[in-house]
């Protein structure tokens, strides 16, 4: 408990928790609407095929840098989206096979370079092997910087294409009638999901960055059935593990950040699911129960009724 | 109700451009074309009913004029121009299951999106629009639904909330894709009732059928349709025996027996 005190003192600390609580805050906003679009394995994908990118970012520039990661990454997530478009339409294959076949091939070619990496003499590599687990506290100024922009800045764009971004995720076709370029909103969709993916890896690693795309918003589900209420509500459970993992992955040592997080959000998760309002568990066996007893109640009073009419008579 | 056909439309009004013309429309997904050579040209103020077998390509048709799928020739201009400029002339209602309807939100949230397209980009829906939704919802019937989650309504009540999502839209043109499809005789009532005010205010209302029961109660204008366009023109010029066993192929037995009903009834009516 001391631990954590004297890490919130830390004012290094402090920028480190803010970013990634503003990380899980966007993470839940755009995993919503990648979740309601059916496509949260497609984040899972995207963080999986970031890997290799990252690497070969890094070796060809012998820089540990978020930008030239999120190029590096961006690049490999398009070259893995082709590739699952390549398969689906060329062999029998549905997409979640496809999508399984990508994601396993870009990781393990990521492992082989990281390998590659920290046997190679690449003076600056300690820290690299952290992406695949995420180390938060491993952060410097600069990290945490950009990491925010990028976050701030797809924050940003959500909000201001939210009714876009509801209808593509409703009713893609409704959307073309209206006009709205409706290929070109959900690249850029599809984009921002990569750029939460890539502004997470080093907090949280690639391995576990997704479940901040899908958890919150699986669980902000439960509890409403208003999209921007859901939003809202994701982004805060997103914000919520953010901080949570940082936190705890800090004041144990050698903790990394990701499972904490995937840990806290996983919880929310179950609190969700036992006892969100209509949906959740509780509530549906208490209106079940109570439907019973209304209906017993019922058919007791008009029993006693027909025994009143009857003794009438 | 021949009667107010004979009252809506004054007859002859050449010079404006036609609401729908469809000239050598030609689409395919893959090698063979679903529509191939179609061309027809809508009157405007007029019920128009869309018939042709399962996979005849009605849907296809519906939304190749509305530019959702993409043509492999042929034009279609919309009062003259290419629908592109004249998209808020256009309303839509798709089939029913197109969308998932767990999605979270409800029926007063998704006929407001029929408003989308009058505000700017970036634009909230604000109580203008939502006063406009609550009308269109009170039009088909569903003014106390407002608040429902729309999974939390049954099939005919999801049909009336997109056929009033499609009322937002203030269209001159609407397309509507099997709107009676399960819904039962209530409903279809409320449906058509909603059609021929449309008709009363000048629009132009298509629509893809399948009841072939109906089809003379309902529609000043039939197109059948088969791949290829194999009739066009008022109903009881082309809604015959003939070019019907001729659009439907084989299946005739069936045919025969749906066409009698109409006839019968429409006897005693007269
Ligand atoms: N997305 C698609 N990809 C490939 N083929 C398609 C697609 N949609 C429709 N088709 C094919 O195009 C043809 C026309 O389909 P369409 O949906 O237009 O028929 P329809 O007349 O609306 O039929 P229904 O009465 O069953 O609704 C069918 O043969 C169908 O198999
Ligand atoms: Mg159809």
């Amino acid at each position: 408990m001391a631990n954590i005190w004297s890490m919130i003192a830390d004012p290094n600390m402090q920028w480190i928790f803010l970013g990634c609580t503003l990380l899980g805050l966007s993470s839940g906003v755009i995993g919503s609407f990648s979740y309601l679009r059916k496509q949260s394995l497609m984040g899972d994908t995207l963080a999986h095929a970031a890997l290799p990118g990252i690497c070969i970012a890094f070796m060809l520039t012998g820089i540990k840098s978020i930008g030239l990661f999120l190029i590096g990454a961006g690049l490999a997530g398009l070259i893995a989206t082709f590739g699952i478009g390549y398969i689906t339409r060329h062999t029998k294959l549905k997409q979640d096979a496809a999508m399984g076949i990508v994601l396993s091939s870009f990781f393990g070619l990521g492992i082989v370079l990281l390998t590659v990496i920290q046997h190679g003499n690449y003076g600056n590599q300690a820290g690299l092997d952290k992406f695949l687990f995420g180390q938060a506290a491993s952060m410097i100024g600069s990290d945490v910087i950009t990491m925010s922009i990028v976050c701030i800045v797809l924050l940003s764009i959500c909000t201001l294409l939210f009714k876009q971004f509801k209808l593509i995720s409703f009713d893609p076709g409704f959307a073309r009638g209206l006009g709205y370029p409706v290929a070109a909103l959900e690249q850029l969709m599809m984009l921002l999901m990569v750029v939460a993916v890539v502004a997470g890896i080093q907090a949280v690693g690639v391995v576990l960055v997704a479940a901040l795309l899908i958890t919150p918003a699986v669980s902000a589900r439960y509890w409403t059935n208003k999209l921007s209420l859901m939003v809202i509500l994701s982004g805060i459970f997103g914000a919520a593990s953010g901080a949570v993992g940082t936190l705890f992955s800090a004041s144990v040592s050698n903790l990394p950040t990701g499972p904490v997080t995937v840990l806290a959000a996983t919880l929310m998760f179950g609190i969700s699911i036992l006892f969100g309002p209509q949906r959740g568990i509780v509530a549906k066996r208490l209106m079940r129960q109570r439907a019973k007893r209304r209906f017993a109640v019922q058919r007791e009073i008009s029993i006693h009724d027909n025994t009143k009419k009857e003794a009438a008579l | 109700m021949s009667l107010t056909k004979a009252l809506s439309k004054p007859a002859g009004s050449t010079a404006a451009p036609s609401p729908l013309s469809v000239n050598g429309l030609t689409v395919a997904y893959q090698k063979k074309p679903v529509l191939r050579g179609v061309t027809f040209e809508i009157n405007e103020g007029e019920l128009i009913g869309v018939i042709g077998p399962n996979g005849a390509g009605k849907s296809t048709l519906m939304k190749a004029a509305l530019g959702l799928i993409p043509s492999i020739g042929g034009e279609v201009l919309v009062y003259g121009k290419p629908y592109k400029e004249q998209r808020k002339l256009i309303g839509y209602v798709p089939q029913r299951e197109s969308v998932d309807w767990d999605f979270p939100t409800n029926a007063l949230d998704v006929v407001m999106m029929g408003r989308y397209g009058h505000l700017g980009w970036f634009r909230r829906p604000g109580a203008k629009e939502k006063a406009i939704a609550l009308e269109c919802l009170s039009k088909v019937g569903m003014a106390d639904f407002a608040d429902r989650q729309i999974s939390q309504l049954s099939g005919g009540q999801q049909q009336r909330v997109f056929l009033a999502r499609a009322l937002a839209q203030d269209a001159k043109l609407y397309f509507m894709d099997e709107p009676f499809a399960g819904v039962d005789a209530a409903t279809e009532k409320a449906i058509i009732t909603l059609l021929q005010e449309l008709k009363r205010q000048g629009k132009t209302v298509v629509v893809v059928h399948h009841d072939l029961a109906t089809v003379q109660d309902y529609f000043d204008s039939v197109l059948l349709l088969n791949v290829e366009l194999q009739a066009y023109g008022p109903t009881e010029q082309v809604f015959t025996q003939e070019r019907l066993q001729q659009t439907y192929g084989g299946r005739l037995a069936f045919l025969d027996r749906s066409f009698q009903v109409p006839a019968a009834d429409s006897g005693k009516g007269v």
